[in-house]
């Protein structure tokens, strides 16, 4: 039985998985179907989120923040990483929009979010 | 001369609350903010996770933020940015604030105050660490500042000290960025910050977390260059025999948060001992008629949701504020609570929609928060655990309870005898 914390919420659930025989999983101690559904993901194929900053080409504001536009597998955040370390953005975004599309071909967007570069432009 | 309704002092996430709901509510606002932006510490809060009880979706502290500046801005409030408030003065039943910005120094007029000013971090003097002077000793919050807005990455290689939330976003952040984490260390038996938040940015990055361990010496002429860390007791005493040397070339303090109350002290508003922060009735009122507090300024919370909530609470009640008389008790919290906010009711205000926020002493597990009045039990609430780091709310109606001013509201955590 392997036991693991859920990070989707702030609650923090400790949850205990089993594996069944025939290769279901039973999850106890979520306190919500989105722990069971982490708990799943986590033993089959663990997703996270990446927040980090791409430089800009505007002296006020030298870096922009960013996420993906939805999870990627653990193993390749440094990957990711490493795609969106080489971006300048040159134009001023808005939030939400797209800074790199479908990022190593994971079907993802890194995407600006803030408008901190429209502020700075007024 | 200008006069407002009322005037927000900080623009982060419980001013800009705040501000939006004494306009909903008919007042006259103004929102002063020292920084060029608003939106507070959350503009450098690039990580996810803000949002989840108000909006049930995972934002970036920017993307939270700028939900509010959106409804700020269309509200049409005012606001003034890089503008500090160096005097506030109460005659009658005015305040009068005097302003200082780029244009010159300006004094308002103010029914009602709502300090929103968060808080500040503690520093390396402050947890007595000694040896030399060295650069490349920074706050979490400094680390972040840099890394996330100035896009300077501080270290190549550091020890981080203290589990609060900050320290262990920064430990993930910085290991992103490329740089070596050589663990957490805390002083304390157990994590300051949310588990997930050791699961998530540590666990996630083979960051090691070493449990009773302190920083006690740092080293180094113009850069740091290494550390000393020692053991620690049950009293957080260094443990000699125990000292280790880790090389590094900076080191993060992530070692607790003070409520920022200058100003309110200087308006002689009581401060609670525990939160650090005023001592309010449920409408968020302080000691001074008409001064109101909320966010962090009020209490260190965990979650901006809850800082949000507050602001609009003490917006609310500092838009419908009339002088007259109070008649509080006081919530008489046991020592198994760290705190309990707010920490008076007055009897004459309407208290239906009251909301307790309190966190517990120590790690309690299968536990039930009691309520007396006047030595009979009016309400209990079962608990699973209680846990420090973790904030918990909860609503009461005390119309419900037949108060008087000489009422003795008691409130206690039972913790099962073999729990």
């Amino acid at each position: 039985m392997d036991e693991l914390v859920c990070i989707v919420c702030p609650r923090g659930c400790t949850m205990h998985i089993e594996k069944k025989a025939d290769g279901a999983f039973v999850i106890t101690g979520n306190g919500c179907k989105r722990g069971e559904q982490f708990a799943v993901s986590e033993m089959t194929a663990p997703m996270r989120t990446i927040c980090t900053t791409v430089r800009t080409v505007f002296p006020a504001a030298p870096v922009l923040p960013v996420r993906v536009s939805a999870d990627i597998p653990k193993e390749r955040i440094f990957d990711v990483m490493q795609e969106i370390n080489k971006v300048c953005v040159k134009k001023r975004l808005h939030r939400g929009d797209v800074v790199l599309q479908n990022v190593l071909g994971l079907s993802v967007d890194v995407i600006a979010t803030s408008d901190l570069l429209r502020e700075e432009g007024r | 001369m200008r006069t407002f309704d009322t005037v927000v002092i900080g623009g982060g996430p419980a001013g800009l609350a705040a501000a939006l709901s004494a306009h909903e509510n008919g007042a006259k606002v103004l929102l002063v903010e020292r920084e060029a932006r608003l939106g507070g510490i959350l503009k450098q809060c690039i990580h996810d996770g803000f949002g989840l009880v108000r909006f049930g979706e995972k934002l970036s502290g920017p993307e939270y933020a700028e939900r509010f500046i959106d409804d700020f801005k269309k509200a049409g409030i005012e606001a003034t940015t890089l503008t500090f408030v160096t005097r506030i003065k109460k005659e009658n039943d005015a305040f009068f604030v005097t302003l200082v910005s780029r244009e010159g120094v300006e004094t308002v007029t103010a029914k009602t105050l709502v300090l929103s000013t968060g808080c500040r971090e503690r520093t390396a003097k402050q947890v007595s660490i000694h040896g030399t002077r060295p650069a490349g000793v920074f706050t979490a919050g400094t680390a972040q500042h840099l890394t996330n807005l100035l896009g300077e990455l501080p270290t190549k290689k550091c020890v981080i000290l203290g589990s609060g939330d900050i320290g262990l976003i920064m430990a993930r952040r910085l290991t992103l960025e490329g740089a070596k984490v050589l663990g957490v260390y805390e002083a304390k038996p157990t994590p300051s910050g949310l588990t997930r938040n050791i699961h998530q940015c540590l666990h996630d990055y083979d960051i090691p977390l070493y449990l009773s361990h302190t920083v006690t010496r740092v080293f180094g002429d113009d850069r740091l260059s290494a550390v000393e860390i020692s053991k620690v007791d049950e009293q957080m005493r260094p443990l000699s025999g125990t000292e280790q040397i880790v090389e590094c070339d900076a080191l993060i303090l992530s070692v607790g948060l003070i409520p920022e109350n200058e100003l309110a002290e200087t308006l002689g508003a009581e401060l609670d001992r525990k939160t650090k922060g005023p001592v309010c009735n449920a409408q968020l009122m302080t000691s001074v008629d008409g001064v109101f507090s909320c966010g962090n300024a009020l209490h260190v919370n965990d979650l901006v949701d809850y800082v949000s909530e507050s602001g609009e609470c003490a917006g609310k009640n500092a838009a419908h504020y009339k002088p007259k008389p109070r008649a509080e008790i006081a919530m008489e919290a046991s020592d198994r609570f760290g705190y309990v906010v707010p920490q008076r009711l007055d009897i004459n205000a309407d208290n239906r929609e009251t909301v307790l926020y309190f966190r517990s002493r120590d790690v309690l597990n299968g536990c039930t928060l009691k309520m007396h009045l006047d030595g009979k039990e009016v309400f209990s609430k079962k608990y699973p655990f209680l846990r420090p780091p973790e904030m918990e709310r909860l609503e009461m109606d005390f119309s419900k309870f037949p108060l008087t001013a000489s009422s003795r509201l008691e409130l206690d955590i039972e913790v099962k005898a073999n729990g």
